[in-house]
């Protein structure tokens, strides 16, 4: 079928009834599609897979961390003996697995995997449209992640290993290869790999608005749309902004290291010899860097936040607190995440009066992410509430959110930063925010849109048994975590055996750390099974499972081409009408017309 | 053998559970339980573990700061760290409520509420009041811990007096350096192309001009002969590294030879008082030593990729940048001797780590830092080498007479702005 037919097919609902069974082979229907359901899918999962390596790779150098110099099975089985001789990471190795968990889990599983899945899943769906503004750039944004994903795993196995200089990449380290080995071809592939990500994001990210702007079904004003919606929405925005100056980054990061000039480079002797390089300085790549690293961090808790505000509204029974504040709250946080990137450059040698401007623009997002937690609580006050295994996540992302949130605060304060800065402190903050409550929110998302994708349910007790055991786990590592950073313990460090002051009860800080590791570690194949047998296995669907009010769930199970058989259905209230006084039900669907009388909210 | 016997035993014990779910799950399909339909008991049981989860996550949240209270660093050594203690301390009361208050929050209603069929839940889509009250108090909140970071960072970003003595701190893979000045008080010039063997930071003088000018000639030589002496066996790609790596030479030599026409416009314009006339007399050495409460200020550079001057101690940290100096400044409050007394740890040292990823070693990038009196610390600093001993100065027949005059200078100069700051 062409893509001219689907596109038309996208645009004309009702001509589309008659005959949406069009015979799909296996390749367009499952491989190069251009259905949105199948593209928020395939980028599901393909990043639970990268997710799965960036995992495996956290517990292996959490390993060499928490017992320096001692011999693993499971590192040697991995890494094999040029990695790991006698089963012992190699410190070349550490910090590529570093870097490379750090990249994988920031790019290709909390951008694609949140952004990249539920967009392409819940936008059409959500606003009432049969599919994306444009499918084939939708098609093009999966298959450049896709290149972008195998081109990083292959950097795994060039000589000289992958990446090395952590996930931030900072010159003259990342340029030269005479500093560290990942410097060659490791790094090469890394920024070849980022560009095709960008470009991959930037396609995914423009049909997302356009989508949004102007694919609503009738009666679905801006502001009765779904605050998942919003936050896909503003992501996008934010990712079209941001995403391109990291490829000029990369760009001039090329440059210097294939062309001879010097961006970033000045003055430098190693190896026993003066480059030739004059005139440019690292402080330019930082900059560049983080004016894209920053809103990234936004780029990942802006969906996280659109669908908790789903689940936790819907599952609680109860219409989301202060509608319009969660948006307007969601609006100043991503215009605030573009002032205020150089809250990571407080020690780097910049100006301290810039220091001081930048700390005053950080404090300032603590308000609108403090009003959607009190928000949040608000919600769940007086609600129905019931614990889907979604539920129990997005709960569990708020409580998260609370504490990687306050930390946020010591390190926006540039006076307090001088000490935490680059120590575990700061890697226990960031996890704590995407790592965990990020993570959680897209693991609500799947739980709860399950059925939508497959038709089928996962298990609700494995549900149960996946949350309860993550969330100890997930606090049981980040918690003691902090303790080790305001110890004064450096990050990416191979080991702490060469220092008296991180002996002793740092290092028992450090065991219990890796201990909770690799139980969260663990405990993830019980979802992975979970995921794969209900695919298949799963009891089948309800159209409704949730008795929620977004208008994916009027859609059938079936997973139709162009999503519903007949008309699209129309909106005539906002999305949150729960418990509604005088309603029989405790919830009444979006394309249910007002009654007579019946205010709107 | 045991590793393969545990992997086993943990792979049977995952199809057990596997297995066991399996066996539930049919069960419930027997029973027409269905995934979404969350019986009340379910409901209930998840809300009770909300209530334990959020209890033994409080606890557990309170015990790790009092179990390993001894991990915290030990007190702040210096000014600065004084007044970043005492704003963490600020800091963490004022977070703890929140997060106390809000994470109990939370957990109650979570456990409290959950669902029962005869109940309905309260509709309360938005409260404006609300809303402002709680937008109104975290500004507020945020506005003074802002006002109060701001006062500290100025203190300690504040430029120090003139006549404060700068200490050069240097890094490079994988270990650090650092310069003192000599009698003259001041830092002479560096640049990164007279870095050898000799002279490890780069130290710019008439001497190591022309020392260094010397080395590449004779190594462009060198190369030119090698180069021309197999150019008939060699293959085109090598000739043509070798080529380019005797142009790359030529062109440091250009580069120092402008370096040099440099400085002798600068002696000219500035005299005495010219920095490449400050270098011969600093002094260079692998240990670090700085005296007790005096401010000092840490001039940071790099040799090759971005290191980190992170002290903790001192509650200090700042990068080391290639191409460019920065600069912090501190005032130790606690000798290395007091420390090791009031931590009863004999073996007690400051430390100096890199804390800037920085290449394979980083990890053992450190160096320790002996803080002491200002007589000892005066005594271990004249017993230090001068770079260049006042004799190799002679050889330079041109300069040498102003470059003695200016050491006669120097000293004045030093000791008038050591003045100027007492009085101040």
């Amino acid at each position: 079928m062409s893509a001219v037919e689907q596109t038309s097919a996208a645009h004309d609902g009702h001509a589309h009834a008659e005959h949406h069974h069009h015979q799909e082979s296996f390749i367009s229907k499952y491989i190069f599609s251009h259905d949105h359901k199948t593209i928020g899918k395939q980028f599901l999962v393909t990043s639970i897979v990268m997710a799965t390596v960036a995992m495996v790779m956290s517990i292996i150098f959490r390993l060499q961390i928490a017992f320096p110099g001692e011999s693993f099975a499971f590192t040697h089985f991995f890494l094999g003996d040029k990695w790991a001789p006698n089963g012992v990471l190699s410190s070349t190795m550490f910090l590529a697995l570093v870097t490379i968990h750090g990249t994988i889990m920031v790019f290709f599983v909390l951008t694609s995997g949140l952004s990249g899945t539920f967009s392409n899943l819940l936008i059409p769906y959500q606003i009432g449209a049969r599919d994306m503004a444009s499918g084939f750039l939708n098609m093009l944004s999966y298959w450049f992640f896709l290149a972008a994903s195998i081109m990083m795993l292959s950097s795994l196995f060039v000589e000289g290993g992958p990446a090395g200089g952590g996930w931030t990449v900072y010159p003259p380290l990342s340029v030269l290869p005479q500093a560290i080995p990942g410097s060659g071809t490791g790094m090469t592939l890394w920024l070849f790999s980022m560009v095709l990500f960008i470009a991959g994001s930037l396609m995914g990210s423009l049909n997302y608005i356009v989508t949004v702007l102007n694919l609503r079904t009738k009666g679905m004003k801006m502001t009765r749309l779904p605050l998942t919606i919003w936050a896909f929405l503003l992501t996008a925005v934010v990712g079209v902004l941001s995403f391109p100056v990291l490829v000029s980054a990369v760009l001039l990061l090329i440059m210097d290291r294939m062309m001879g000039t010097s961006f970033y480079l000045s003055e430098i002797h190693i190896a026993g010899e003066a480059l030739d390089n004059m005139g440019g300085s690292p402080i330019l790549y930082e900059h560049l860097f983080w004016f894209l690293g920053h809103p990234e961090v936004y780029i990942i808790i802006l969906p996280a936040f659109g669908i908790s505000s789903e689940i936790i509204s819907t599952m609680s029974r109860k219409p989301i607190f202060g509608y319009r504040a969660m948006i307007g709250s969601l609006m100043a946080i991503s215009f605030l995440s573009f002032i205020v990137w150089a809250h990571h450059m407080f020690v780097t040698g910049m100006n301290p009066f810039l220091g001081s401007v930048f700390t005053v623009t950080t404090m300032m997002i603590a308000v609108p992410s403090a009003v959607k937690v009190f928000n949040y609580i608000t919600t769940l006050w007086r609600g129905n509430i019931v614990f889907s295994p979604a539920m129990l996540f997005s709960i569990g992302m708020v409580s998260t959110f609370i504490a990687g949130g306050l930390t946020g605060i010591i390190l926006a304060n540039s006076a307090l930063d001088i000490q935490v800065h680059d120590t575990y402190f700061v890697v226990a903050h960031f996890h704590m925010v995407m790592g965990v409550s990020a993570i959680f929110a897209m693991m609500a998302g799947v739980y709860h849109w399950f059925p939508r994708m497959y038709g089928r349910m996962m298990s609700t007790k494995l549900g149960y048994l996946h949350f309860w055991v993550t969330i100890v786990s997930a606090y049981g590592v980040f918690i003691p975590m902090h303790y080790v950073g305001l110890a004064g313990g450096p990050r990416r460090y191979y080991e702490y055996t060469e220092f008296p002051m991180f002996q002793g009860h740092v290092m028992d800080l450090n065991v219990m750390i890796t201990v909770f590791a690799c139980m969260g570690g663990a405990i993830q194949l019980v979802f992975i099974y979970n995921f794969f047998r209900s695919i298949w296995y799963g009891q089948r669907s309800p159209q409704n499972p949730w008795h929620s009010n977004t208008l994916e769930w009027t859609a059938p199970v079936e997973r139709l081409h162009g999503n519903w058989p007949g008309p699209i259905p129309t909106v005539y209230r906002w999305p949150y009408d729960y418990s509604k006084p005088g309603k029989q039900e405790d919830y009444v669907p979006q394309n249910v017309p007002l009654e007579a009388g019946e205010e709107e909210h | 053998m045991m590793t393969l016997l545990i992997i086993a035993v943990l792979l049977l014990g995952f199809l057990v559970v596997l297995r066991l779910s399996r066996v539930a799950q049919l069960a419930n399909d027997l029973r027409g339980d269905r995934e979404e339909n969350i019986p009340e008991r379910d409901n209930r049981i998840s809300g009770r573990l909300m209530w334990a989860f959020g209890a033994i996550y409080m606890a557990f949240f309170i015990w790790i700061p009092v179990h390993y209270h001894d991990v915290f660093l030990p007190v702040a050594a210096s000014t600065q760290g004084v007044w970043i203690d005492s704003m963490f301390t600020f800091n963490w009361w004022m977070l703890g409520i929140v997060f106390f208050g809000t994470n109990i929050a939370l957990f109650y209603f979570a456990g409290k509420y959950y669902h029962r069929a005869d109940r309905k839940a309260f509709w309360y889509p938005h409260n404006n009041r609300l809303e402002l009250v709680w937008t109104t108090i975290p500004a507020l909140t945020l506005t003074a811990v802002v006002i109060y970071a701001l006062i500290v960072w100025n203190k300690i970003t504040a430029l120090p007096a003139p006549g404060t003595m700068e200490v050069e701190v240097y890094a490079k893979q994988f270990d650090w350096t650092f310069r003192y000045p000599g009698k003259d008080g001041k830092l002479g010039a560096t640049d990164f192309r007279l870095i050898n063997g000799d002279n490890p930071l780069g130290i710019a003088t008439k001497a190591t001009m022309a020392k260094r000018l010397d080395e590449l000639h004779a190594q462009v030589a060198q190369e030119t002969a090698d180069r021309d002496a197999r150019s008939a066996i060699l293959p085109k790609d090598a000739l043509d590294k070798a080529d380019k790596h005797i142009a790359h030479l030529r062109r440091q030599i250009e580069g120092i030879m402008n370096l040099r026409t440099l400085m002798q416009e600068d002696i000219a314009a500035n005299g005495d008082n010219s920095t490449y006339l400050k270098g011969a007399d600093d002094k260079v050495t692998k240990e670090f030593h700085l005296p007790v409460n005096m401010d000092v200020e840490l001039i940071i550079r790099s040799q090759d990729v971005i290191h980190s001057v992170y002290l903790p101690h001192m509650r200090a940290q700042m990068n080391a940048v290639p191409g460019m100096a920065t600069r912090m400044h501190l005032v130790p409050t606690i000798t290395t001797d007091s420390m090791r007394a009031f931590t009863k740890n004999p073996a007690f040292d400051y430390i100096l780590l890199c804390n800037k990823v920085c290449g394979i070693s980083h990890y053992n990038m450190q160096s320790p830092l002996t803080v002491e009196s200002a007589g000892a610390f005066k005594v271990w600093n004249i017993m230090l080498p001068v770079f260049e001993k006042p004799g190799a100065a002679q050889e330079e027949a041109p300069v040498a007479a102003s470059a003695d005059t200016a050491k006669a200078v120097a000293p004045a100069t030093a000791d008038a702005s050591a003045t100027k700051k007492e009085s101040h």
